[in-house]
């Protein structure tokens, strides 16, 4: 059994098949990669398993628990922590509040009304917060507002974000996707060094082979919607059906 | 002091020491003399400025800091005042009962629109909020005639049952506290001067106090955070694993119940309330006073209220009469054609005035009345030591992020 089994999900667009039958599981403590060209339904499976959407039929368990019908919030209490394409930070706020609300999240839960307390006087939450800045090389920037930082900076803060939330999961839409070769290599070495660290199951959607055969354990292959092959990276490299998916028939 | 940083608390002094000193401050000129028209110290407009202050410190709370711009508030103002005046009319025309409930209903009537208006956001909430107001407007205008005494307003009368009182003896009873009745007031005098300090103000200017202090802690606390992030990005708070809706809904019932103050203190000062209260306009001006003052600041709402308030009383009341006085010393012809030009932004002109500072406000300071004096500030500390503003400038960043 894996932290993640998704048994059998199909999802819909009207007449569009995003995503036919879906079977996939994900070890603890290892780094999946889930890959396939554009169209294929890789963002479609990362918001069922999140609860941006919800599946037609099937099953998305998550550590013993079914997924299916909680909110984003819910999902996210239970141990998922997302990375988006474009990070999505609290822009208007310090690097450090940025990584201090995950903290509060996970202390006091999706809501709890503390008006009448102090953040200055949160020294726990603030160590613990600072801590992770430290670990991501970002403490000297913790007074900065977190929009005026450089792209780079952006997703390691966002890294950070869900990193100090201690998820059991963390799934990565293209961490890499829009970069120089020079951010890639260092976002490979950063999520190297995520995993070396600590004990995390990382999934991760991307593009760019480079980063897929530097990270990942295994991999799983999307075409139109359905998984063609899950195997180590090794064997995917020469794998005819990966091809075919890649490059079209015509050229195999 | 209180629990708030050595900023917020030199902040509260100020506030404090201006608010009770405020029949002083705001009439420096001599009784008689020719400026004494601008005085703003007389009781009846010092309430004003502090329970719209109120008002507008309860709206930042929603609009400052999660960016949701309700265009109904005066609903609540409303629900205040009629609270209040049945309170009057029923239990007892001391105060304390009124307001209680005041904000208890204003609280209640708020949760109920905010879970429904909540459901969306930007424009689409504002209409929302804005539809609720005026259908509120509408039935306290008629079909709710029995409660709200439609077009007349609600008032208190001779027959009413005032239960913890009992009967009167004489006249209209007034609201007071615990004997202290709200309109009396002592007039110092000294030399020319005459300053008026009464009993509704002071009763006012505390609760404002309160009103202020209690935004303070929550702009400090955690919450207050939470609702920056929801400003900032919804979508991360949700995948932070962050309920956004019970965060929106607590913020917009606080700022619902601080309106619900406001309302409930304008009918202690004047036992009356008419639906007139609760119609858009009414609500339109709060989030002028929240925007002209710098949304999403401390003090800012509040010298918005005040800013609008003073325009409101002070600038509506000369007239031409007064403008030929002042330039009685240039040749008549001159005279004629200044008072001509300067006529439209008075008197009854004087939205002209206050709707060209406010798309002034607007578009060179968007932060508002706070950001001006922030800008002048920095450019007096410039000017002082030349030498040290790179630090001092690395500094106020530094403070500005935490």
């Amino acid at each position: 059994m894996g932290i993640l089994e998704v048994k059998g999900v199909n999802k819909r667009f009207g007449g569009l098949q995003a995503l036919g039958d879906v079977n996939l599981s994900v070890k603890e403590n290892s780094v999946h990669a889930i890959i396939g060209p554009n169209g294929a339904g890789k963002s479609t499976l990362l918001n069922c398993l999140v609860g941006k959407l919800i599946p037609d039929s099937g099953s998305v368990m998550f550590d013993g628990k079914s997924v299916l019908g909680r909110k984003p919030h819910e999902i996210n209490q239970m141990g998922i922590s997302r990375v988006f394409q474009t990070p999505e930070i609290f822009g208007d706020l310090s690097v450090l509040e940025n990584v201090m609300i995950p903290c509060f999240a996970r202390r006091d839960g999706a809501f709890r009304l503390h008006a009448y307390e102090t953040v200055r006087k949160e020294a726990d939450i603030r160590e613990q917060a600072e801590a992770m800045l430290e670990d991501v090389d970002m403490l000297d920037k913790r007074h900065m507002t977190a929009s005026s930082l450089s792209r780079g900076d952006k997703r390691r803060l966002e890294m950070a974000m869900c990193l100090v939330q201690a998820p059991k999961l963390l799934l990565l839409d293209e961490p890499t996707a829009g970069m120089a070769r020079a951010d890639t290599n260092n976002t490979i070495d950063l999520l190297k060094e995520i995993k070396a660290k600590r004990d995390i199951t990382m999934c991760i959607i991307e593009h760019d082979m480079h980063v897929v055969f530097s990270l990942a354990e295994r991999i799983t292959v999307l075409a139109q919607g359905t998984p063609l092959v899950e195997e180590t990276p090794e064997n995917i490299k020469g794998h005819p059906k990966v091809r075919e998916a890649y490059l079209g028939e015509a050229q195999v | 002091m209180l629990g708030l940083e050595r900023k917020d608390t030199y902040l509260m002094l100020a506030v404090a020491f201006i608010t009770l000193f405020a029949p002083i401050i705001l009439n420096p000129f001599p009784a008689g003399s020719a400026l004494a028209q601008f005085n703003a110290g007389y009781p009846d407009l010092m309430q004003r400025f502090v329970i719209f202050g109120i008002f507008a410190i309860g709206f930042n709370i929603l609009f400052g800091l999660t960016g949701y711009l309700s265009f109904g508030h005066a609903a609540f103002l409303g629900i205040g005042s009629y609270s209040a005046v049945w309170m009057f009319k029923l239990l007892s025309m001391n105060v304390i009962p009124a307001i209680l409930l005041s904000i208890v209903m204003a609280g209640l009537f708020a949760l109920v629109i905010g879970f429904v208006s909540l459901r969306r956001s930007g424009i689409y909430f504002s209409i929302l909020t804005l539809a609720f107001a005026q259908m509120s407007y509408n039935l306290a205008y008629s079909v709710l005639t029995p409660v709200t005494n439609g077009e007349t307003g609600l008032q208190i009368s001779l027959n009413d049952p005032r239960i913890l009182d009992g009967p009167s003896n004489g006249g209209l009873p007034v609201t007071s506290l615990f004997g202290a009745e709200m309109r009396d007031s002592t007039t110092l005098f000294v030399g020319p001067w005459s300053w008026d300090f009464s009993v509704g103000y002071y009763v006012c200017a505390a609760l404002m106090l309160l009103a202020f202090y209690l935004s303070v802690r929550i702009f400090r606390s955690p919450f207050g955070m939470m609702l920056r992030a929801v400003k900032s990005n919804q979508q991360r708070m949700n995948y932070t694993g962050l309920n956004t809706r019970p965060y929106t809904l607590a913020a917009f019932v606080i700022s619902g119940m601080y309106a619900g103050l406001a309302g409930g203190l304008l009918a202690a000062m004047d036992p009356l309330a008419g639906a007139d209260r609760m119609q858009w306009t009414a609500s339109g001006e709060v989030v002028l006073m929240t925007i002209l003052g710098g949304a999403g600041t401390l003090i800012g709402p509040v010298l918005g209220a005040g800013f609008i308030k003073y325009f409101e009383n002070i600038f509506s009341k000369i007239n031409d009469g007064i403008l030929h006085q002042w330039f009685a010393f240039m040749p008549d012809g001159l005279e004629n054609v200044m008072v001509t030009l300067i006529h439209p932004f008075i008197g009854k002109g004087w939205h002209l005035t206050l709707g060209i500072m406010f798309m002034l406000v607007v578009i060179f300071l968007p932060g508002g009345l706070v950001e001006g004096a922030q800008r002048t500030g920095r450019l007096f500390r410039r000017r002082d030591r030349n030498a040290g503003h790179v630090e001092s400038d690395a500094a106020r960043q530094r403070a500005a992020a935490e």
